[in-house]
């Protein structure tokens, strides 16, 4: 994956509106983030270059932050709580669930690039608890089977018809 | 034909917005603007009333007095309050959760409360200054533009108020530290990392009434001599973070942010950091190099953030709770707050109550006030039925409290009596489900995880801290591993720098401490009480509640379910994964789960 000439522009407008912040690189990887999906190794090497911070540092903070991505998404953004609320309603078992439904572990995409499942804590409806997002949208009270169906439909959910 | 003027008050914080109370909004909008002519009423969108355990919340109200408040509203049920309540003055008794001389527990749900943080969460319209205006707001930055620096600190002195994001240090003094240490450039930092997996009191009030932090922040930046204020929230609050930048530009737009602030000379400006996901990020020092744009490792202290903080200047970090209940302190005075609490822990705090309790979702209690009276009085008890356990507090930093300590008050020397800490407001209730070596094995595995890896006890000890733990709940602990974990604990307290290796073992020493028994019956008799260790349970078909309908079998991932349709089906223990899906798939309730001790197992296995 190279970086295409739209990804450039937004990379250099990005690092243009924080030209005179202090503490600018992490926000500037958001931004990327935000925009272009996730930050690969490529963008990074074009941020070192336009603002001067060594790529090393760059990527100890990449590495360092649980919220960057260093690839691209999947179709399903596939969040799954694992919070103190949501491990005590049995949270593992939704993990488990997914994982075997979709074939993918937690923390990464499946191939097909259907699902990106990701472990997360509280989302903050610990009375819905186990609860999970998908694409941000929220669904609470999980269990083992509504996850089944639930990966079914979206499995389906790209046939023209839908 | 109605002449009255209702006001209706539909909760949108996340917790609403996940149960679906967006839709019920948008429903009230669009039938009210059919009945314009036949109705008076107002909608309004609020934040966080605290109900939690059922939302989506609408409140219908005539005055203060007269509060109707419905409870897991769908859109479909909107139509009837409209007609029954707005048109006819009926309440729709069958949604109601509360209403004046409804339920004796629920007014007891309020009763016992002492709104002061959360004064207005839930009341007013987060979205719109002039509703903040309404509620007395930013009186509180009056009266200390008038006060002086000296007497905002003076004041809060006499409030007694500490840090409530943990560890209670009193604001006054970091404030008044901050304010003698020299240098021209300051700074005010209001920490909304709120990282324990299992809270959300912060995001509550960034959602629901953000202005009250800004303001808790002018007073701060005022009081030591700081011009700027970051905040820094976690990026996973989306929308606390919309809220708060709506707020800011509503202050700048009421020059109550930026320059010469209300004629004062006074000068202030705000911004918003985000997070980017490290729990680690929640201390101060490391909270500090994240703002600066570096990896969030902490650093020894001293020096204190209040004389070496921020881009080297001295700075004051304040939790979300402590800035919000500020405003409140100085426009009311110290007295007014100080006369909730106990001696040495003054005023209100507001917990997040979640897990096996009915009434789940956010409270604020005087300090002071007995765990027995906020699972039970509050909280309306176990929500499964079954006895109470066990509570834990302060999350992944914090310590377990057994359910024969009920009586002891929440305050921070009581708790720190008993081995566990107030933490910053997680409250989880346990029930006889829980297992507690899971819970501290799952807590370890959160803070390990988060560890920055500098310091070797830290992140080796909780490796093998949890590789013990791991030994125990597969059934494979010796008795020597007790003393291990016990020696570790305390190696790993002593030998780390910062706050979360220091209290990492936390979680595992109180269980240890409390429930001695839980651990010995996973390592002499292979037994998990709770019933909740994988390799310590087998699942069960009842044979006189299963029908036989095969539905189990079909879904088992590995086909450990066999069986004739229509005869009771058998699981083949061997083969299951304890996968959990054909107990969630049985429609008759025919599947549990079982452990024995190893000592009945054995001799009935010879019975058998
Ligand atoms: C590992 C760790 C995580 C922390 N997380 C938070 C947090 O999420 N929110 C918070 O306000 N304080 C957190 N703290 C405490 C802060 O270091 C600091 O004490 C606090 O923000 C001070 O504010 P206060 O005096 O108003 O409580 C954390 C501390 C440690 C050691
Ligand atoms: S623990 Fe999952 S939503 Fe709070």
């Amino acid at each position: 994956m190279g970086v295409t000439s739209e990804q450039l522009i937004a990379i250099e407008q990005i690092v243009n509106k924080y030209r005179d912040f202090s503490g600018a690189a992490i926000p500037i990887l958001q931004e990327i983030q935000n925009q272009l999906g996730y930050v690969s190794p490529e963008f990074i090497e074009k941020v070192s270059e336009l603002t001067e911070i060594p790529a090393s540092e760059l990527y100890g903070i990449v590495t360092f932050y649980s919220q960057f991505r260093l690839e691209p998404i999947g179709e399903n953004h596939i969040q799954i709580c694992h919070g103190t609320a949501c491990h005590l309603a049995g949270a593992n078992a939704v993990i488990e669930a997914f994982e075997s439904s979709t074939g993918t572990k937690c923390g990464s995409t499946s191939k097909d690039g259907k699902f990106t499942l990701e472990k997360v804590a509280c989302i903050g409806c610990c009375s819905l608890a186990p609860v999970i997002s998908v694409n941000g949208k929220i669904y609470g009270r999980m269990t083992a089977e509504k996850v089944r169906k639930l990966v079914r439909e979206l499995k389906g959910g790209d046939s023209r018809g839908q | 034909m109605a002449s009255k003027q209702y006001t209706i008050k539909v909760g949108l914080a996340s917790c609403g917005i996940a149960a679906g109370a967006q839709q019920v909004y948008e429903e009230f909008a669009n039938q009210l603007s059919q009945q314009k002519a036949a109705l008076d009423a107002t909608l309004i969108l609020t934040g966080c009333l605290g109900m939690c355990y059922c939302e989506p919340l609408v409140e219908v109200s005539l005055n203060e007095h007269e509060r109707y408040l419905y409870g897991n509203v769908a859109p479909s049920d909107v139509e009837l309050i409209i007609n029954q309540h707005l048109l006819k003055g009926e309440p729709v008794k069958d949604l109601l959760v509360y209403a004046p001389d409804l339920d004796p527990a629920m007014d007891q749900y309020f009763a016992k409360q002492v709104r002061v943080a959360l004064q207005n969460c839930g009341v007013i319209n987060p979205e719109d200054i002039a509703s903040y205006l309404a509620a007395g707001g930013y009186q509180g930055l009056k009266k200390a533009l008038q006060a002086g620096p000296e007497g905002v600190i003076a004041e809060l002195k006499a409030s007694g108020l500490r840090g409530r994001g943990g560890a209670g240090f009193p604001t006054h003094l970091k404030w008044s530290f901050t304010r003698q240490a020299p240098g021209q450039v300051k700074y005010v930092i209001c920490n909304a990392d709120e990282g324990d997996p299992g809270a959300f009191m912060d995001r509550s009030i960034l959602e629901s009434d953000p202005h009250s932090v800004i303001e808790g922040m002018l007073i701060a930046g005022y009081a030591i001599g700081a011009n700027k204020g970051y905040i820094y929230c976690r990026a996973e609050y989306p929308l606390a973070i919309k809220r708060l930048k709506l707020a800011i530009k509503q202050a700048e737009s009421h020059n109550l942010l930026g320059k010469n602030i209300l004629d004062s000379g006074f000068d202030f400006t705000l911004e918003i950091r985000e997070g980017a996901g490290a729990f680690v990020c929640g201390e101060e020092t490391a909270l500090i190099m994240s703002v600066e744009g570096k990896r969030g490792m902490p650093r020894f202290r001293p020096p204190y953030p209040s004389e070496k903080g921020l881009f080297s200047a001295p700075t004051s970090i304040n939790n979300v709770e402590t800035l919000a209940n500020v405003p409140r302190i100085l426009q009311r005075g110290a007295a007014e707050y100080s006369k909730y609490g106990t001696e040495k822990s003054k005023g209100t705090k507001v917990f997040a109550l979640a897990g096996k309790v009915k009434r789940g979702g956010l409270v604020e209690i005087p300090m002071g006030m007995t765990i027995n009276e906020i699972v039970f009085d509050i909280g309306g008890g176990i929500s499964t039925g079954k006895p109470f356990k066990a509570i834990q507090t302060g999350g992944p930093s914090g310590g377990c409290i057994p359910a024969r300590f009920g009586d002891t008050p929440v305050d921070y020397e009581s708790l720190d009596q008993i081995g566990a800490i107030m933490g910053s407001g997680g409250l989880l209730v346990m029930d006889e489900d829980t297992c507690m070596v899971d819970v501290a094995k799952y807590f370890l595995t959160f803070a390990r995880g988060e560890s920055c890896g500098k310091c070797s006890f830290c992140r080796i000890g909780s490796e093998k801290m949890l590789d013990i733990l791991e030994r125990i709940t597969l059934g494979q602990g010796t008795a020597k591993d007790l003393s291990l974990i016990k020696n570790l604990g305390e190696a790993i307290k002593a030998g780390s720098m910062c706050g979360l290796g220091q209290t990492m073992p936390n979680p595992v020493l109180t269980t240890l401490k409390y429930f001695a028994d839980e651990y010995a019956a996973h390592i002499e008799e292979e037994y998990c009480p709770a019933r909740q260790c994988k390799a310590l349970i087998s699942y069960i078909i009842d044979p006189e509640s299963c029908r036989g309908c095969g539905l189990c079998a079909r879904v088992c991932p590995v086909n450990a379910i066999s069986g004739e349709l229509r005869h009771p089906y058998t699981i083949d223990n061997e083969l299951c994964l304890r996968c959990g899906l054909c107990i969630s798939t049985c429609k008759f309730d025919a599947i549990s789960v079982e452990s024995k001790p190893k000592s009945t197992t054995t001799s009935l296995g010879v019975a058998q």
